[in-house]
């Protein structure tokens, strides 16, 4: 079978249900076992703008977007943007009737999707439907498929809106089937595989959290990490996980430490801004010794900056908020798959060394989604770590602070018939009483919270190495820039470029020892969404060697391989 | 058996003739009276002298930061409902700091009692206006005289729906700790302002002044009247009424919250990962 590689941008305003119609697509070509990644590019508006949905499907994994546009369904006059990306074998739909534009590149295909929609029972908005199946007449794709798509998420109750919908796809299906025939997209008539699922960011980081047994999430609105508050909500009473929207993000972060305190797992999730808020219940997560995970979904900044954006720029922040000296984790997923197991561990790394972990996302990845055969949930571990009654019983005096070799005092929790249990933000000593013993106390609780470091970062988890074993030149990324990079690597390696990917994914504490490769580098480039190389810095930092070559993108939208193998061979 | 010797005894960091030790005394005789099971109580504190109270109790306790002891008292209540939780902070700390906190937690109606130790002042910071200095109030900050209007706490709490809005005073243990003890016993939301001198850099609102202005509320006060009630709460100045000014009863967050209802969220078993399994048929 020769390689599919499809890509179908929907453009329009906010408003005009981009995201159900790239949502049906996806979901349709997934269900017949193809490989799916779709991305979001948005305006930070509720109607109107310019947006864009692309669902890229493939019949191998595909993890980022393309820059090429095979199936443009232009929505609205601004779509004409996208003609750059346009080949002379794409499609552009649109319906002359209702947006006026100058002809494209490729093969223009004028469908009169408003009147098909109202000839055929529905409304003038469901011009959207027909369009989805305009696509799938291109594709030859079984209507059957979408049709028990459609069927599923109208329900029972909905059936004559379900059969509206389902008549109205068709006619658009047959549309383009009856008469566009010889186009050059590919035929995607056949099933290829099992049904995959098909997951979004967000949903992925909230998933891990429940898999992980997380029940207890304050957050503050905030684009865009709000998409997992939402999901959680939708699973409270089932999966006994209760959502709370706070006041402000100060509180977010000190409601879930107080759950944490008593017991229950506990997150918040916010972007920089909220994050920015959470700073000093951060430094009194690292104090009381409490653990907690916090989602950092990363967007252009400083201040407000472009809420609806992508960036890597927080990464220096996370791994410096907070007054004072005090342990962390930060881990940055490199795909939506990798967020649920990461997410899961999160919570383990937290209560093993009663400390905060930091998840750094970014609206990319919050607002992506991939197809997955399947969730390991069942590989999932759960290690609370707390002491149970009989081992508490056994306990003469139980100290909440106890001074250990590694630096992690055992957790029990309040409650207990046995001991009292005691968080205190001032400096304390063993029993978690202010003290203010300078020349024993202090200098030992400072030691004690601080020697979790070494552990942390015995934990911590090497690079994935992608490409090459014997390559000599490297790209180095950290969190969601993975997918634009392994496929930068696999068109330079098909280019005869011998070169590797290195991907961190645990970013804090950045452990030197997984450094050895640059040794014995002869190029080295470091690929981030942000101006400064935060990450350059850090290695750094880390290993005192300088990356002089960065590769930087902080325009607010994600990395393409493309780009990234143009860079490269510019520095080259 | 909760008695007074189970409740410890501390040094504290407070000066002497502090009002602190009033509330401390009446704390310690409301849970006395309750019979609290200590092991199934916590204290949350903010930061300041009053806030350093549950440091002098032998209990669970959660003393967080500045301003923040509403939220971490509303996380203990969420994850574990079978808790008593209860807040003892300063004026600063939950009006001032924490004012969008005190407004929320009413709103939210969490079953936790605040007690805020109210000087009118500054006391850890050394001496500058809190939110409820009376208007004039002359600090070395407040160099003019407070221009600001003061905070009306019980009158915003009764505005907002609080179920349990008292007053007392430090120098009256029985009352204090009779407020304390029906505070406790409310489910929801329950505040008590109490009015406290502050012996070092209150020379205004001293223990003199209070007890000239302090009086009971008569039997007849009929704390169900929201009207009634809001009214004597804006009491202020020549007279100062104390007790409960307004109790009311609707349901508190745990009970509105139809997942901990029946079982508090810490006793639900979410022990296996496998259990989402059903969820990812969503994803097909």
């Amino acid at each position: 079978m020769s390689k599919i590689d499809l890509t179908i941008k929907i453009a329009g305003e906010a408003g005009q249900g981009l995201q159900t119609m790239g949502q049906l697509l996806s979901r349709a070509f997934a269900r017949q076992g193809y490989f799916v990644f779709s991305s979001q590019v948005l305006q930070s508006r509720v109607r109107g703008g310019h947006n864009w949905f692309q669902v890229r499907v493939s019949n191998e994994r595909v993890l980022a977007p393309s820059p090429v546009t095979d199936i443009l369904i232009a929505f609205d006059v601004e779509s004409s943007r996208h003609t750059k990306e346009l080949t002379k074998d794409s499609v552009v739909i649109f319906d002359s009737n209702a947006v006026k534009i100058t002809p494209f590149k490729g093969i223009s295909l004028d469908i009169p999707l408003s009147k098909i929609a109202s000839d055929n029972g529905g409304n003038r908005i469901m011009a959207n439907i027909v369009a989805v199946g305009a696509v799938l007449g291109l594709l030859e794709f079984d209507t059957q498929v979408l049709s028990c798509l459609i069927k599923e998420s109208f329900g029972e109750k909905d059936k004559q809106v379900a059969d509206a919908n389902i008549r109205i796809a068709q006619a658009g299906y047959d549309f383009t089937f009856k008469k566009i025939q010889g186009n050059r997209l590919p035929v995607l008539k056949e099933k290829i595989g099992r049904p995959k699922m098909f997951v979004g960011g967000s949903e992925s980081t909230a998933l891990g959290a429940l898999a992980a047994g997380c029940q207890f999430i304050s957050a503050y609105p905030m684009s865009p990490s709000t998409g997992i508050m939402t999901y959680l909500a939708a699973k409270e009473d089932d999966y006994h996980v209760v959502v709370e929207q706070s006041e402000d993000e100060i509180a977010s972060i000190n409601i879930a430490l107080g759950a944490a305190f008593a017991g229950v797992r506990s997150m918040t999730a916010s972007s920089g801004g909220g994050f920015a808020l959470m700073a000093e219940g951060l430094s009194l997560a690292g104090m009381i010794e409490t653990p907690i995970v916090i989602v950092i979904a990363q967007r252009p900044a400083p201040a407000t900056g472009l809420p609806t954006r992508t960036a890597q720029e927080d990464l220096e922040f996370a791994i410096h908020a907070g007054h004072g000296e005090f342990p962390r984790a930060v881990i940055a997923p490199a795909t939506i798959e990798d967020i649920f197991y990461e997410t899961a561990r999160a919570f383990n790394i937290a209560e093993k060394y009663r400390i905060p972990v930091l998840i750094l996302t970014d609206q990319f990845m919050a607002d992506s989604a991939m197809t997955i055969d399947d969730l390991d949930v069942e590989s999932v571990k759960i290690e609370r770590r707390i002491l149970s009654q009989d081992e508490l019983k056994d306990i003469k005096e139980y100290k909440s602070y106890l001074l250990t070799r590694s630096g992690v005092s055992p957790r029990a929790l309040p409650g207990n018939p046995c001991c009292f249990v005691t968080a205190d933000s001032d400096e304390h000593d063993e029993t978690g009483r202010i003290t203010e013993d300078l020349d024993i106390m202090r200098p030992e609780m400072v030691k004690k919270r601080n020697r979790k470091n070494a552990g942390l970062l015995k934990d911590s988890r090497p690079p994935k190495w992608y490409g090459p074993r014997d390559a000599k030149n490297f790209l180095i990324g950290w969190g969601s820039t993975y997918g634009p990079l392994k496929e930068a690597v696999d068109m330079l390696n098909a280019d005869k470029e011998k070169v590797a990917l290195m991907h961190f994914s645990d970013v804090w504490p950045l452990n030197e020892k997984y450094f050895g490769f640059l040794k014995k580098a002869g190029y080295a480039a470091v690929v981030e969404n942000n101006f400064g190389g935060q990450f350059a810095r850090l290695i750094t930092r880390a290993t005192g060697i300088v990356i002089k070559n960065t590769i930087n993108k902080y325009n607010g939208l994600p990395f393409d391989a493309q780009e990234i193998v143009k860079a490269y061979k510019k520095l080259k | 058996m909760t008695d007074i010797g189970s409740l410890g005894k501390y040094e504290t960091a407070w000066c002497p003739g502090c009002g602190d030790f009033g509330i401390l005394d009446a704390v310690k005789d409301a849970f006395v009276k309750l019979d609290l099971d200590m092991h199934k109580t916590v204290l949350v504190s903010g930061i300041g002298q009053a806030a350093k109270l549950p440091q002098y109790l032998d209990c669970n306790f959660f003393n967080g930061l500045h301003g923040r002891a509403i939220p971490a008292a509303t996380g203990i209540k969420i994850a574990n409902r079978c808790l008593n939780v209860i807040v003892t902070s300063g004026d600063g700390d939950i009006y001032g700091e924490g004012g969008n906190h005190f407004i929320h937690a009413i709103r939210r109606n969490i079953d936790i009692t605040v007690i805020v130790h109210n000087n009118q002042v500054y006391g850890l910071t050394k001496g500058q206006a809190s939110p409820t200095s009376d208007a004039g109030f002359v600090t070395k900050v407040q160099t003019h005289g407070v221009i600001s209007e003061p905070f009306h706490p019980l009158g915003v709490a009764i505005v907002l729906g609080a179920g349990f809005v008292a007053r007392s005073f430090s120098g009256d243990k029985e009352h204090l700790s009779q407020m304390i003890q029906e505070g406790v016993k409310h489910k929801g939301f329950s505040l008590i302002d109490v009015l406290q001198p502050c012996v070092t850099f209150n020379k205004k609102n001293n223990f003199v002044w209070y007890k000239q202005r302090i009086y009971k509320l008569p039997e007849d006060h009929d704390a169900h009247d929201k009207a009634k009630a809001y009214e004597k709460a804006m009491e202020w100045g020549d007279k100062i009424p104390v007790g409960i000014i307004y109790h009311d009863g609707r349901a508190a967050y745990e009970d509105a919250c139809g997942l901990m209802k029946d079982k508090a969220l810490i006793d639900q078993d979410v022990s296996a990962p496998a259990r989402i399994r059903p969820i990812f048929k969503e994803f097909l």
